[in-house]
């Protein structure tokens, strides 16, 4: 029992500890080899992947390989699988394949070359849109989470207001106007700077001091933004907008992304907040690193994870998006195809050509599918703590 | 040891938590006993495995992933984990009843707090409603629980932790149980409310002679109500004894290592001794004795073999043969 | 709790101020003039543009033209150009022939995927559970006009009824039984595409939300009193579980507008959606506006409503 001050100076060698040392993509990769559901949606994900590159090449140019366009009139509706009648075509609308792997539609056009040339536009409609998103997505939900408590003050909404109504003339051609106010707002913001560490010190004067009166704060701002944009039904905005564009693939990527991003934005704000309060954050801080370099090295890959996520799941429902609109007949100008077109043109032949209705159908299935089941896999691995749960 | 005397024994309790490719030994071999009318305090670190022991003894463990591997627990002359889930829900709460360690959370937030007391008592003992009323005030007053008749329609957020604390306990009591589990049920809780709540255990035991199993990692509250102790460390019992011999006679470097970490007035101004090292994690355990890589007296035989009991008799054992031999006990 | 319900509906009030300027200037601001509707169509003259321009304001600036607007919007004289009907008259119309898809929808789906989602809770990872997940997968990813036309192609193959349209054309002076199913046939398959997708996605939720109360301490609490597993699971944890669904009761209603839009378009529906789309396609501004402007109501009004219902469901919350 002589368990005294002696002991406890004494040196002990304590043991390597035991823990495995697991990086954590290490402890990433073995969660989500486990879930085979989302191995086979990063497989199928992979496939489509390399299918809308090759059809990118394969189907576009002057002289394509699977020209998606060549209009056999004596060919129409042939079904998958059967081999065209070399007597009645001429020799450049003889299928590469020597056969239509997918049949033809009501124009005799090649069912395969056309779900080639959709691939790439639903894998660019899903990539751009939700790349658009959730760059938006993030930039917002971090500002107003990282510097939410910044208030806005008034003299900041009216040279804003100032700013775009200039802008605004000035594009509407009320030049003289327009630019007067443009040229008020910038004197305002050069004085505002030139005196800005002067004015620090100084008493205001009592107009001064009203512009400078807090009105709201960023994240109250941007949480109100977020709920005037959820007020609008998402589908019924899109097609309203791209009814109105000039019709154009990009015209629709863009229009999806712009309207999909208060997800994101919610969530990487809620991440932001709960960060901020952590010591790690608060030791960085302390550290005197500055904001950028926080929010980029210290809190970004923390809020990576379902950020991730959500834009897996945001590229599955942009791709059926772009499929609905292309089946209402908006977005691609008619001769190139996209599965959601080649759809619409089969649905007169459902009976007759079945196929003009199953393969984009199917595909588009399989392809949503395979995004969404990936996206469930990533958030369990991600996150080992939801796993019981979901 | 009067075996007639004996309420509930647990005999080489085994629970594993697996979870992907590790396993967790969460409690490795741990046996224990309560005898009637005693209050037995288990004692350990945070992560060693008491809870999971308690909620074993009422087929609480999760199971995927928990899983109870190995051992028995007796109690009334029959193995409680050979019993069908119908026969386990006649023990529990009506025999056997516990005390959860966060009283925050362990209160349905959308019951009122007769619900939730009255439950118990509905379900395990006929009994009329207005007699059931009567009883709930009874046990609330019991509690110390102030102008009961009110509280009764209360939602567990009007309450404080302390007060929510002994409504926990007032449902523990409801049925009369004959062993009531107390998971460190003071944890939470300002000291103050620690001390109130403690004296309630003792009163309770004085005045409706059932046993109580306090699990803790308090000595100070163990050297206040224990008859006996065990002392936990990773998954298995390092120590066991009655309070007397643990506190002025331990002997196992484990348990010295914890009572010499203890504050007092005698060690003011000199520095406290704390334990070398952190608790292993359960899923990688060192192999031989759990604790060595902490171990001021290790031997090299300590890194190898699993550490037998030793007995000191009058029912005071160790699991460190090396200071065993020291004494120069030999088996 | 009044200063609460007085704060929320100004708020509600001041978004929806903000809703009615954005959604005006997205339609006003994108290239294209509504007077350009056609410019081959000879019966857009010039004379006649110009007399639709000074009709509907259009020469007047912007800012001008948004109070005209929702002044006549306000009292209800907001008329379609293209054939000079009541807004809100031929809004009405379509809402009614929109509601029973949209009743028996929501009857379905809310019916359906309560009891999916907490037998997969309660059983999880079993075979009911696998089943259902997989399934609720598959139906989120399944384009609704696909799935639509599989159903079609079914049902017409197989039971070989109509299914297009509401009623069946020229059944005039058939028996009542036989009108009402031949109304039942018509109803069926919308309604079953409507609730597709909110069945899926709410049986997931109903499952996640079950299991997290499944995982409380007070859950385990209730099995340690000994309670049999029926009353853990339906009454202790199933109480907990329903509370976020009592809001969700309000935000069922946006659904009564969004959504729609295909399905009623393959089916011939001539309801709110279609419309919608008709009249996307034929630029007629007032009704886009219109029922943007009713659909922003409705999410607010339904984000109210949850709000309401929230402070009574929940003990815990007391303002
Ligand atoms: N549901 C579970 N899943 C996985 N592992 C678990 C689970 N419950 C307990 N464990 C493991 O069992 C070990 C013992 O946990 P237990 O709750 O018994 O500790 P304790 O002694 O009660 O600690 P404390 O004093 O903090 O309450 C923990 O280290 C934990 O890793
Ligand atoms: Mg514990």
């Amino acid at each position: 029992m002589n368990l005294n001050e002696t002991t406890v100076t004494k040196d002990f060698h304590l043991e390597e500890p035991l823990a495995p040392k697991q990086t954590r993509l290490e402890e990433f990769w073995l969660l989500f080899g486990q879930n085979r559901l989302a191995i086979m949606g990063l497989l199928i994900f992979i496939l489509f992947f390399c299918c809308a590159i090759a059809g990118l090449f394969l189907t576009s140019g002057s002289k394509p390989i699977f020209d998606p366009s060549l209009i056999r009139l004596e060919e129409k509706l042939r079904p998958p699988f059967s081999k065209p009648n070399l007597d009645l075509l001429e020799p450049n609308q003889v299928p590469t394949l020597n056969f239509y792997l997918m049949g033809t539609d009501d124009l005799g056009r090649d069912v395969f070359a056309r779900m080639l040339q959709g691939a790439w536009v639903s894998l660019t409609v899903g990539f751009v849109a939700v790349g658009i998103s959730v760059l938006i997505g993030i930039f917002m939900g971090g500002i107003a989470g990282y510097f939410g408590q910044h208030y806005i003050k008034i003299d900041h909404i009216l040279w804003t207001l100032f700013l775009v109504s200039g802008t605004g003339l000035v594009l509407l051609d009320v030049t003289l106007s327009g630019a007067a106010l443009l040229l008020l707002c910038l004197a305002y913001i050069v004085y505002v700077v030139l005196t800005r560490h002067r004015s620090r010190k100084k008493a205001h004067s009592s107009w001064r001091a009203m512009l400078h009166t807090n009105a709201v704060s960023v994240d109250t701002l941007i949480m109100r933004i977020v709920d005037i944009m959820l007020c609008f039904p998402s589908f019924f905005l899109i097609l309203t907008v791209v009814a109105i564009l000039p019709a154009s693939i990009y015209n629709i990527m863009i229009v999806i992304g712009l309207t999909s991003w208060m997800g994101t934005t919610r969530f990487v704000r809620a991440e932001f907040l709960s960060l901020r309060e952590q010591d790690f954050v608060a030791a960085a801080k302390a550290l005197g690193i500055g904001n950028f370099r926080i929010i980029f090295r210290h809190m970004m890959p923390n809020a990576v994870a379902p950020v991730l996520v959500s834009a897996t799941i945001g590229i599955a429902s942009a791709i059926l998006t772009e499929a609905g609109l292309s089946f209402l007949g908006f977005g691609v100008p008619p001769p190139n195809a996209t599965w959601g077109n080649i759809l619409s043109g089969g649905k007169n032949f459902i009976f007759d050509a079945p196929w003009l209705t199953f393969i984009p159908g199917i595909t588009i299935l399989i392809v949503v599918l395979s995004f969404n089941l990936f996206g469930e896999g990533l958030r369990d691995a991600l996150n080992p703590k939801l796993r019981e749960r979901h | 040891m009067a075996d007639d005397n004996r309420l509930i024994s647990v005999q080489g309790l085994k629970v594993y938590f697996r979870s992907g490719h590790a396993c967790a030994r969460a409690v490795d071999g741990v046996s224990f006993e309560v005898r009637k009318k005693e209050t037995v305090c288990i004692v350990g670190e945070s992560g060693c495995g008491k809870t999971v022991s308690a909620l074993s003894i009422l087929g609480l463990v999760t199971t995927p992933p928990g899983e109870i591997i190995d051992g028995r627990i007796v109690f009334a002359g029959q193995n409680l984990l050979e019993l069908s889930e119908k026969e386990m829900q006649k023990i529990r709460g009506n025999h056997i009843a516990m005390v959860f360690q966060e009283p925050l959370t362990s209160l349905n937030p959308v019951f009122t707090i007769g619900d939730q007391i009255s439950e118990a008592v509905r379900i395990h003992k006929k009994i009329g409603a207005e007699s059931l009323r009567e009883k709930c005030i009874r046990l609330l007053k019991d509690v110390g629980i102030p102008a009961p008749e009110q509280r009764l329609e209360d939602y567990p957020h009007q309450l404080s932790g302390g007060q929510r604390q002994r409504v926990m306990i007032a449902m523990a009591l409801a049925c009369d149980p004959d062993l009531i589990i107390a998971d460190e049920p003071t944890t939470a809780l300002d000291v103050t409310v620690q001390a109130q709540i403690l004296e309630l255990f003792g009163a309770i035991q004085k005045k409706q002679s059932m046993s109580i199993l306090y699990i803790t990692h308090d000595l100070g509250v163990v050297a206040a109500i224990a008859d006996r102790v065990y002392v936990m460390y990773a998954g298995m019992i390092a120590e066991q004894g009655n309070t007397e011999q643990i506190f002025r006679n331990a002997r196992h470097p484990y348990t010295q290592g914890l009572l010499a970490s203890l504050p007092s007035l005698s060690k003011r101004g000199k520095r406290l001794y704390s334990i070398p090292g952190s608790v292993p994690n359960p899923a990688y355990k060192p192999a031989g004795c759990p604790f060595h890589p902490r171990c001021p007296h290790k031997a090299p035989s300590c890194s190898t073999e699993y550490p037998k009991m030793c007995d000191y008799g009058q029912g005071h054992l160790a699991r460190c043969p090396i200071l065993f031999q020291d004494k120069g006990h030999h088996t | 709790m009044l200063s609460f319900i007085g704060r929320s509906f100004v708020q509600k009030i001041i978004t929806l101020f903000f809703v009615s300027i954005v959604s005006f200037l997205i339609i006003h601001l994108a290239p294209g003039k509504p007077s350009q509707v056609d410019p081959m169509n000879p019966k857009f003259t010039p004379e006649v543009v110009e007399r639709f321009r000074k009709e509907f304001h259009l020469d007047k600036p912007l800012y001008v033209q948004y109070v005209y607007f929702y002044q006549d919007l306000f009292t209800g004289k907001t008329v379609s150009w293209k054939d000079n009907q009541s807004v809100l008259k031929k809004i009405w119309e379509r809402f009614l022939n929109s509601l029973p898809l949209f009743i028996v929808g929501t009857l379905l789906t809310w019916t359906l995927s309560f009891p999916v989602g907490i037998r997969s809770a309660i059983f999880r990872k079993g075979i009911f559970d696998r089943t259902a997940t997989f399934l609720s997968y598959l139906l989120i990813s399944i384009p609704g006009f696909f799935f639509a036309y599989v159903l079609i192609i079914f049902v017409v193959t197989r039971f070989h009824v109509p299914v297009i349209g509401m009623v069946t054309f020229g059944i005039g002076d058939a028996s009542i039984p036989y009108i009402l199913m031949d109304r039942i046939w018509h109803m069926l398959l919308p309604s079953v595409l409507v609730a597709t997708g909110g069945i899926a996605v709410l049986s997931r939720y109903v499952r996640s939300q079950m299991l997290e109360v499944e995982g409380q301490d007070y859950i385990r609490t209730a099995r340690a009193k000994g309670l049999p597993p029926e009353q853990v699971h339906y009454k202790h944890a199933l109480r907990n579980a329903l509370l976020p669904f009592v809001t969700m009761f309000g935000l069922i209603l946006p659904g009564l507008i969004g959504g729609s839009v295909i399905i009623e378009s393959i089916f011939s529906w001539p309801g709110m959606g279609r419309m919608a789309y008709e009249a996307i396609l034929a630029r007629d501004y007032p009704i886009i506006l219109t029922v943007n402007f009713v659909s922003a109501v409705l999410v607010l009004a339904g984000t109210f409503i949850s709000d309401l219902l929230y402070l009574i469901v929940d003990p815990r919350i007391r303002l």
